[in-house]
């Protein structure tokens, strides 16, 4: 069972890590949507 | 054009939902509508009838384009107005017209040359899609999961839990290693996720939101929308790690004629088809997994960066080469599609598999938890009762002990 839970665990992480990743690379989709003259914040 | 699409939209769902004429919004015919009351305008009739999702005849609208030719004398008084009004124009615009006005057209094209980008600036598919969407989708949908929870249902009362027929060993060996497990339940725990989350998508709106308001559904929907969008990515690693390891024990052979010819002993009590590493009705579930698992990750992929992955023109034109669509009365579906229907059609797609995906793993995850002793086991802890493997995997046994599964072979 130890097994499942660091699955469960992983899924978690990569979830995370895919989110910080995209916004990082700029496929947020506050930028893919807008042009330079948006302002987003 | 635009009403072409609108059709093959239609056709092209209701084809993929096999639903049968006469059934849905989709296959009724509109009833002729006396318009006089209204001088040819649309009556409160054609309204009720678009509220209620069913078919309405647009003939009255879409014919009313006006006429070049009826242009006042160049010398009376509305001599300098043409014979189209600015609404006739537009409507002309809206259902691809315009030629038949003069020579008019638009000069934008879609992205290959083709195409006409007036569907872009009045869009006529999305309507067919929300309709499609929060109709026969839902609806369909819906059925086929409660149905599958019946089916199942009826199937524990009929059957009950499937008990090791023999005594309980005492001794186990390995099933399944860890890294295997690992990959099961990425795959799974993701999956569930993601069934959770995409149905409050789907269906939030029609049962939560009576249940919770629109307070609290507003925030966990977006919550869930976070989730589903990220937690694919393990989703994805899960899948191509269950095929990486298990698509090689997949492979049918002769054993799965056996199995199926006796259904698996899953209806019948000392009934134990011999079977490798994963017996017939597990390689179903396995391919299944792998077909949906891969069509709903490109359609997601294409939801996940709109416009950037189109990919169903490019699907119709393969289809249309194998003469799929043609056979079945369809005619060549269109090769060229615009920027929005790609994303109406891979939304659609997405869900459909997505139900039939669910349907499916529901009847895995009962014939692995309730539905069958000891088959947890075997992707909970790895370890399974040698006698229940001599039971539903005597050649594997064989294969791993190298001892016989002996009297375990009543289909032979």
């Amino acid at each position: 069972m130890k097994t499942m839970f660091l699955a469960f665990l992983a899924i978690v992480v990569i979830a995370i890590g895919a989110d910080q990743a995209l916004h990082s690379a700029g496929f947020s989709i506050e930028e893919v949507t807008s042009a330079p003259s948006v302002r987003l914040d | 054009m635009t009403r072409l699409t609108v059709k093959l939209l239609g056709m092209i769902l209701a084809l993929v939902l096999s639903i049968g004429a006469g059934q849905g919004a989709w296959a009724q015919e509109a009833p002729a509508v006396d318009r006089t009351s209204t001088g040819g305008a649309q009556t409160l009739e054609d309204i009720l009838r678009r509220q209620d999702g069913l078919k309405v005849d647009d003939s009255f609208r879409s014919d009313n384009i006006g006429d070049p030719a009826n242009v006042a004398g160049e010398n009376g008084s509305l001599g300098t107005l043409g014979g189209v009004s600015d609404s006739e124009l537009w409507r002309a615009y809206r259902y691809g017209e315009l030629d038949q006005l003069g020579d008019l057209r638009v000069s934008a094209k879609g992205p290959d040359g083709t195409g006409d980008v007036t569907q872009v600036v009045i869009q006529d598919t999305g309507m067919a899609w929300l309709e499609f969407r929060k109709g026969p989708m839902k609806d369909y949908g819906g059925y086929l999961l409660l149905g599958t929870i019946g089916v199942l249902l009826l199937f524990f009362l009929f059957r009950g839990r499937i008990r090791i027929d023999g005594e309980k060993s005492g001794r186990t060996i390995e099933r399944f290693p860890s890294i295997e497990r690992f990959a099961h339940w990425l795959l799974a725990g993701s999956f569930m996720l993601l069934a959770v989350t995409g149905l409050v998508q789907l269906f939030g709106r029609f049962f939560l939101i009576p249940l919770i308001g629109h307070e609290a559904f507003a925030p966990a929907a977006i919550a869930g929308k976070w989730v589903h969008n990220n937690v694919s990515w393990a989703f994805m690693l899960g899948l191509v790690m269950v095929i990486v390891f298990w698509i090689a024990h997949n492979i049918p052979n002769k054993h799965d004629l056996k199995w199926f010819a006796v259904a698996g002993g899953l209806f019948s009590k000392n009934v134990h088809p011999p079977a490798k590493k994963f017996n017939a009705g597990q390689k179903v579930i396995f391919w299944g997994v792998v077909v949906l698992g891969i069509s709903i990750s490109v359609s997601g992929l294409s939801l996940l960066f709109p416009f950037e992955l189109p990919m169903f023109a490019a699907t119709f034109a393969h289809l249309n080469d194998l003469g799929l669509p043609q056979m079945l009365g369809f005619g060549e579906l269109p090769t060229s599609l615009q920027p929005h229907t790609e994303m109406q059609l891979a939304q659609a797609w997405h869900t459909i598999i997505a139900f039939v995906f669910m349907a499916m793993i529901i009847g895995h995850i009962y014939i692995g938890t309730v539905g069958m002793e000891g088959a947890f086991d075997a992707i909970g802890s790895g370890q399974v009762d040698e006698q229940w493997a001599k039971e539903h995997h005597g050649l594997w046994y064989e294969e791993v002990t190298g001892k016989p599964a002996h009297d375990h072979h009543p289909a032979e």
